[in-house]
């Protein structure tokens, strides 16, 4: 008993010839249809090539279209032929031109000896398909297409829609359930003569021949009839991509194949020299009994589909440039912003970088130049300070940064005298995490050597822009873990606050935090708010700063131990 | 989109098509051996200008990568460069004394070559000095990329320019006779490029990377654009609009997915930082026939001439075509 092979050729004939070869001189027939369109000289040139053969033979050539009833005829065709001329053939094994066989022919056939009268055809119901990428799972059945999808695409697509407006439905023979699968399938004798010799046939033909991608579907639904043992699965190695088209092979892919162990491989590119060196030659190793094993190679495609349909969160390149809301991911990253901790603490960078490990910036954005880390000139991935090529692209060059370093958390400090382009995108970012003393810009002023009018009118300056940044951070489109005290609050006990943040944060530290960052002097900050209300202007993001006790109050605080146990 | 910038942007075509057909007449014929050509065969398109000692690397990196035909274009190459070419089996070269910059810096020339002899191929067009890189460019010739381009309907490949410049002074290392550019010019900034959509043309405007960081850092929006669409399967109503940087009609500049996806892209490596630059720098500056003329582009030559060095510690040293797409500077997309 032995196994036959049908195969569609449609190009690549050398290639084709090859293969037939291979298998048919292993002594296993193949039928061959090749397409009408190939022209003349080429086919008669592949018959003359492989006419030392005896058990190859050429079926009657149709004019072959993806996706239409064709493909389907032609196998017909070359599947009675194959029965009918051999009789020794037990199962028939569908195969293209861009097959290669990965392993001897003698496992297939003593594979499939011992399981006589099983069929292989990947065969699913509609409701379970997860393959089918243009949403006509279902519908390719009940609508009609006239139309060439290849060529009209516009009018396929229009009369598909029009369908579905007037809501026709073709009906569907009742004594089939619609069943999909890939088109690669190995059928025993007793199923595929009964397919064949259907008394019916002629009406499921008629039915089929107007349904989308029949050679995906007559085989799988009309097997489901006859067969008395179906293995849903294909014994042809063969992914397809997101668009439904075939994965090719090339010869980077031979180790992986090899390890595949399946019986045959497609698409196969045919200027892959190595490949078709390696698995015709005579010597190629035989696996004995062992299973086809195709995950590692579903894993490669698999990722390749998720490369293409959502790509690498966070980042933004020449290929891949999603539109504002498609990101999948705005940043690639966590990473924590700190808004008036500088401020309010001496050598914060210093303290927070020990607390939490990582990279901590300055202010990245601030109005000079980008103060990065250890204010360098450039950072990773030569990302430089000047702060017009930083403004020219205000957000992509947050977005840079953090997928420049990966696996590195970065933090920065930011402020209302900061640009203010990138708050919708942190506060619409689940990376970032936002913490804000909101206020402490004041620190600033109060400390400064201008004249009070100047810091009247900075002060009102700094507190609107603040009050917007607030705004955007407080509205309900946010995604960011943010958190905000005001001034006043923060300072009655920074230790809670800042624990939080970090035990968030969580690199390093599980620990309870055992130094605090040291404040700065704020003697006379409640008096100076003060005048500053006294002048007219309300400086209310601070919180209820207590005017005249703080000296006191502050004393206390610079002595309290920072030791918390 | 409405249809009176459909209809401009037609228009625009037509007289950059009219304006090829007029600037024809610049070219003389020096050797055409265009007949060779198959109908499956890929093409490479360039023009140059005394680029003698980069030819030799130059043929034999796309020859490997399984380019079957140049077509060239010497803008009154005095050192030699035509001689060269002419030698070469699969090279045809057109000549011109016209003026680089008024053929809108060769764009009109190639765009009659292409319209000649490129209709139906896929077509290759870059400058000397730069290097296609694709994904499994290592183990799989220009040709797999193609058929699988033409599988998956897909008409035009993208690629960013990216500037490569050696370690120390750039003119330190000088560069010899088909001697692999990137053995000396092994650097690059994988991470600081500004991107922004062209809306009207609908492509990706890309700046950035040593020059930007280098030569204007006060005023980035000067630094040149870094996005290429290099690789077009041609057709009689294409053309070039700008250099490769972008096409019309405005789909063929679509090789970017705006869905979050990511398509199959390259790079174009770009050995410009040579101590050739240096040389020819002063030289350019003198014709005036790049786009030397505004006051930034006099800046950028001379500080030039001043044989910088473009290396930083955060640099990243090339070692192949999987750490940019690791780094995120080129991606497999779907192709696996």
């Amino acid at each position: 008993m032995s196994v036959g092979f049908v195969m569609l050729v449609h190009e690549a004939l050398n290639r084709a010839e090859q293969v037939a070869r291979q298998w048919a001189s292993h002594g296993c027939p193949v039928v061959i249809h090749v397409d009408k369109p190939v022209n003349r000289q080429d086919y008669e040139g592949l018959v003359a090539s492989l006419s030392d053969l005896d058990n190859v033979q050429f079926s009657h050539r149709r004019k072959c279209e993806w996706g239409s009833w064709s493909l389907v005829a032609a196998t017909q065709d070359a599947a009675t032929q194959i029965l009918a001329e051999f009789p020794d053939v037990r199962h028939v094994f569908l195969a293209s031109g861009a097959c290669l066989p990965l392993r001897p022919v003698q496992e297939l056939v003593a594979y499939l000896n011992v399981r006589p009268r099983t069929d292989f055809i990947e065969s699913v119901t509609t409701e379970d398909v997860l393959w089918a990428t243009d949403g006509l799972e279902a519908e390719r059945f009940t609508l009609r297409f006239p139309f060439s999808w290849k060529r009209h695409r516009a009018l396929f697509d229009r009369y598909v829609r029009f369908q579905r407006w007037i809501g026709f439905q073709r009906e569907i023979p009742e004594s089939i359930l619609p069943h999909l699968g890939s088109q690669w399938w190995c059928l025993s004798r007793q199923t595929l003569s009964a397919i064949l010799e259907d008394p019916d046939r002629y009406y499921y033909d008629k039915y089929f021949s107007k349904v989308w991608i029949p050679d995906e579907s007559y085989f799988q639904t009309l097997a489901r009839l006859y067969s008395t043992d179906i293995e849903s699965r294909s014994l042809t190695l063969s992914k397809f991509d997101f668009q439904g088209k075939p994965h090719v092979f090339y010869d980077d892919h031979l180790q992986l194949l090899r390890r595949s162990d399946c019986f045959v491989a497609r698409k196969i590119w045919p200027f892959s020299e190595k490949l078709y060196k390696n698995f015709l030659s005579p010597d190629v190793a035989g696996l004995g009994a062992t299973e086809p094993n195709p995950s590692k190679i579903d894993k490669i495609f698999a990722k390749a589909v998720e490369r293409r349909t959502t790509g690498r969160a966070g980042l933004y390149m020449h290929s891949r440039f999603p539109q504002e809301g498609f990101e999948k991911g705005k940043t690639c990253a966590p990473y924590s912003v700190f808004e008036g901790f500088s401020e309010l603490f001496e050598d914060f960078e210093t303290w927070l970088e020990k607390a939490v490990g990582g990279r901590v910036h300055g202010h990245l954005y601030a109005p000079e130049r980008v103060e990065f880390v250890d204010r360098q000139p450039v950072f990773s991935g030569a990302l430089c300070d000047s702060a017009e090529i930083r403004d020219y692209n205000s957000k992509g060059f947050l977005t840079s940064l953090i997928w420049n370093t990966r696996g590195e958390r970065q933090s920065f400090q930011f402020g209302p005298k900061d640009n203010q382009d990138i708050s919708w995108l942190i506060s619409t970012d689940p990376n970032a995490q936002i913490s804000i003393i909101s206020g402490a810009w004041a620190i600033e002023l109060f400390n400064s050597n201008m004249n009070f009018s100047a810091i009247k009118k900075e002060a009102g300056r700094l507190q609107r822009i603040e009050l917007a940044h607030l705004k955007i951070l407080r509205s309900m489109y946010t995604k960011a873990r943010v958190r905000i005290w005001t001034m006043a609050e923060f300072v009655e006990a920074p230790m809670e606050p800042l624990q939080t943040i970090i035990d968030e944060i969580g690199q390093r530290n599980v620990r309870r935090l055992t130094e605090a960052p040291k404040m700065v002097n704020l003697d006379g900050f409640g008096q100076f708010l003060q005048n500053l209300k006294n002048q007219g202007m309300q400086a209310h993001v601070m919180g209820d700063f207590p005017t005249g006790n703080d000296t006191e109050q502050q004393v206390s605080s610079r002595r309290r131990p920072y030791l918390v146990q | 989109m409405n249809g009176l910038k459909i209809y401009r942007r037609r228009l625009q075509r037509k007289r950059w098509q009219i304006r090829a057909l007029r600037k024809r007449r610049e070219l003389t014929s020096v050797r055409n051996v265009t007949a060779k050509i198959r109908p499956d065969d890929v093409l490479l398109f360039v023009t140059l200008r005394n680029e003698r000692i980069r030819l030799p690397y130059f043929l034999k990196y796309y020859r490997s990568l399984g380019i079957n035909h140049f077509l060239v274009v010497d803008n009154a190459s005095t050192d030699g460069s035509r001689e060269y070419l002419e030698d070469q089996d699969d090279v045809s070269v057109w000549s011109t004394d016209a003026s680089y910059k008024r053929a809108r810096f060769g764009t009109d020339w190639l765009n009659w070559l292409l319209r000649k002899y490129a209709i139906g191929h896929w077509t290759l067009v870059v400058d000397v000095d730069e290097f296609f890189v694709y994904p499994f460019c290592d183990t799989r010739p220009i040709r797999a990329l193609t058929d699988w381009l033409d599988a998956s309907s897909i008409r035009s490949f993208g690629a960013m320019l990216l500037d490569m410049y050696p370690k120390g002074p750039v003119a330190a290392q000088p560069y010899g006779d088909g001697q692999n550019p990137f053995e000396i010019a092994s650097w690059f900034d994988s991470g600081n490029y500004q991107i922004s959509r062209n809306e009207d043309y609908g492509n990706l405007w890309i700046q950035g990377g040593p020059r930007s960081r280098v030569f204007f850092p006060d005023t980035p929006e000067r630094a040149p654009a870094l996005n290429k669409v290099p690789l077009v399967k041609w057709q009689r109503k294409y053309t070039f609009a700008s250099s490769t940087h972008m096409l019309l009609p405005r789909g063929l500049n679509f090789v970017f997915d705006e869905w979050g996806g990511e398509k199959v892209s390259g790079c174009l490596l770009h050995a410009k930082f040579l101590n050739t630059f240096v040389e020819k720098s002063a030289e350019e500056m003198e014709r005036k026939q790049h786009f030397a003329s505004s006051q930034e582009y006099k800046a950028y030559y001379e500080k030039i001439s001043e044989n910088p060095d473009l290396w930083c510690k955060w640099s990243e040293k090339y070692i192949n075509w999987r750490q940019l797409e690791i780094l995120g500077l080129m991606s497999k997309g779907n192709w696996a």
